[in-house]
């Protein structure tokens, strides 16, 4: 069996709570024991809603956040123990959630492009001909280069900043709600981009998101993270059709629907006085159910 | 908001960030009166010797024979208690105060921003050791350091200059941090720290652009404040020694004539004025341009 490019095992990450003298009273459980891999070549999803942890992983795999406990192997080997940071940086990149505010809004198109390619020792003409490559790739004129930020749209800030992630051609490339900034006109354009560069560049890509429809296309395995946990995983297509967990469900029946055929194949919600429940009440409820099941 | 790439917008002209900039400075009235007061002093304190009528009164000139004329088409803003022409004396005045901001500003205000980048960036002993620094240093007057040096060393405008400069770096550094403070946790950072740019890139190249506007209205600011603490310690015999002219010298030598010979005060005291004037219309101009907020 081949090496996974990402493999995480069993990690956490707790963020202290102080009281008002600094000391440390409680801890919150932002991750809490999550394990997964991603093979070669693979799209992984991990969905769950704001505060789940989604973003803390991938911050703790980028090395911003460091974990309390727990292992993440690139390409086999130990992100804690070892590898070096310049190593990693040419297996792994990120695109961040905010096209806006990923982008210095002082520096060029061409100025921001440079810095990985500096980093990885590049000079003088090279770096130049690859910012136009780069750009080719995302599918944007040259003449971006000398552009600020301001000058273009959502959308194609957003190619800027993958173009730039893809820069060191790495192997990984992790994606934090990528389109969650954007039109939904224009997050299927980038969508399309990140599966054909996917094709050619043979990325793998870790893909955060809250927007299940998208994932659904997308991704090729799905973990659904709960209050820190991943509660379900497994094919994209198999947690679509048949979820296992209340949570799952309830994701997927947020979904809004068009046609009668997707009312249809909606996985059914016990209603909260008419309405879609929110995750605590709904697990509440089951919780009870289980408790006394002759109640039902 | 549209992402399609149309191959001949990209292809339209398009207006630089200078000629918008320069436009809409050109719009703001006061802005370029400062700019032209600002660039007149400068231009006629360079080119003093060709432009006043009698050069030779800069020095020890003694001409009894016209003390105390008022102004007329021959003395424009008449004469002193020697006889020398005050319009010649306030133009040779004006590279006395200009190289006095010259010199104070163009130390303290690199100083100050180098530290205060450092400060912002930086947690830990860094950010308290240069804080604190800074708090002694904001709670000593300039002028009052300034009569301390003098006193100590000698009064001369090396000296007083070093003690304004001393002090005055303070004040950038407390602005250039908080900016710094404000910018570091923006996304473009994170990305430039993940794609593994140097702390020197990332303090120079990605966190200064954004603070140059700032910098540049205070430092215009600035430029009135150090003119008149320069005159006010030459008004009080610790700046420049007779016979070198310089403006809060004549304001103090000729405050022994009034009020009946009053232009010998009034007209240097009337050149500080708009001196000070012309610098603060354009910090404010360029305030309004840059839409920089009030940083206390």
């Amino acid at each position: 069996m081949t090496v996974p490019v990402l493999e995480i095992i069993g990690l956490n990450k707790g963020f202290p709570v102080k009281n008002g003298f600094g000391r440390t009273v409680d801890e919150v459980r932002a991750v809490d024991d999550v394990s997964f891999s991603i093979a070669k070549g693979e799209v992984y999803g991990l969905a769950g809603e704001s505060g789940s942890g989604k973003s803390t992983i991938a911050r703790m795999i980028m090395g911003l956040e460091r974990p309390t406990s727990g292992d993440i192997l690139i390409e086999g080997r130990n992100l804690g123990g070892g590898m070096a940071a310049a190593e990693k940086r040419k297996l792994v990149q990120m695109v961040f959630q905010n096209p806006g505010s990923s982008l210095n809004p002082r520096r060029t198109i061409g100025q921001s492009l440079r810095v990985p390619l500096e980093a990885m020792g590049l000079a003088g003409r090279k770096i130049d001909a690859r910012i136009g490559e780069l750009l080719d790739m995302v599918q944007l004129p040259a003449n971006f280069a000398e552009r600020f930020p301001h000058e273009l749209s959502g959308g194609q800030k957003q190619r800027v900043a993958i173009a730039r992630a893809i820069a060191v051609q790495p192997r990984l490339l992790v994606l934090d709600e990528p389109t969650s900034a954007l039109d939904v006109s224009v997050q299927a354009k980038v969508i399309d981009l990140l599966v054909d560069l996917g094709r050619e560049l043979e990325l793998s890509y870790l893909f955060i998101s809250h927007d299940l429809s998208l994932m659904r296309n997308f991704a090729d395995r799905i973990g659904v993270l709960y209050r820190g946990r991943i509660v379900e995983t497994g094919r994209s297509d198999a947690v679509f059709e048949n979820p296992a967990h209340d949570y799952t469900r309830l994701l997927i029946a947020s979904v809004p629907v068009v046609t009668a055929e997707e009312e249809a194949v909606r996985p059914k919600i016990p209603l909260i006085d008419g309405e879609i429940p929110t995750a605590e009440a709904l697990l509440a409820l089951r919780e009870q159910e289980r408790r006394n099941p002759t109640s039902e | 908001m549209s992402d399609v790439v149309n191959p001949k917008a990209a292809e339209l002209p398009r207006l630089s960030n200078a000629y918008q900039n320069w436009y809409r400075f050109s719009r703001n009235p006061t802005a370029v009166i400062g700019a032209v007061i600002v660039v007149l002093a400068i231009l006629a304190a360079i080119f003093a010797p060709y432009i006043t009528p009698y050069p030779q009164h800069a020095g020890a000139v003694v001409n009894f024979r016209f003390r105390h004329l008022p102004p007329s088409g021959t003395f424009w803003f008449g004469t002193d208690d020697v006889g020398r022409d005050i319009f010649t004396r306030v133009i040779f005045g004006l590279r006395v105060s200009l190289t006095l901001a010259l010199v104070v500003l163009g130390t303290a205000v690199p100083f100050g921003t180098i530290m205060g980048l450092i400060a912002g960036y930086f947690d830990g002993w860094t950010e308290t050791i240069i804080m604190r620094l800074t708090d002694v240093a904001l709670a000593i007057p300039p002028l009052v350091m300034a009569l301390a040096v003098a006193a100590v060393l000698s009064p001369d405008l090396t000296h007083s200059m070093l003690a304004i400069a001393a002090l005055w770096w303070t004040w950038h550094t407390r602005l250039v941090y908080s900016m710094t403070r404000q910018i570091r946790s923006q996304e473009f950072i994170e990305a430039a720290e993940t794609l593994g740019a140097s702390k020197f890139h990332i303090l120079f190249r990605e966190i200064l652009p954004n603070c140059i506007s700032a910098i540049a209205v205070k430092t215009s600011l600035d430029c009135g404040f150090v003119i008149l603490v320069g005159a006010s310690l030459s008004f009080l015999g610790l700046g420049i020694q007779p016979p070198t002219p310089d403006l809060g010298t004549m304001v103090a030598a000729g405050s022994a004539f009034l009020p009946e010979h009053w232009w010998e005060s009034m007209m240097p005291g009337f050149a500080i004025l708009v001196l000070a004037l012309g610098f603060n219309l354009l910090g404010d101009g360029l305030r309004d341009l840059y839409d920089v907020q009030e940083v206390k």
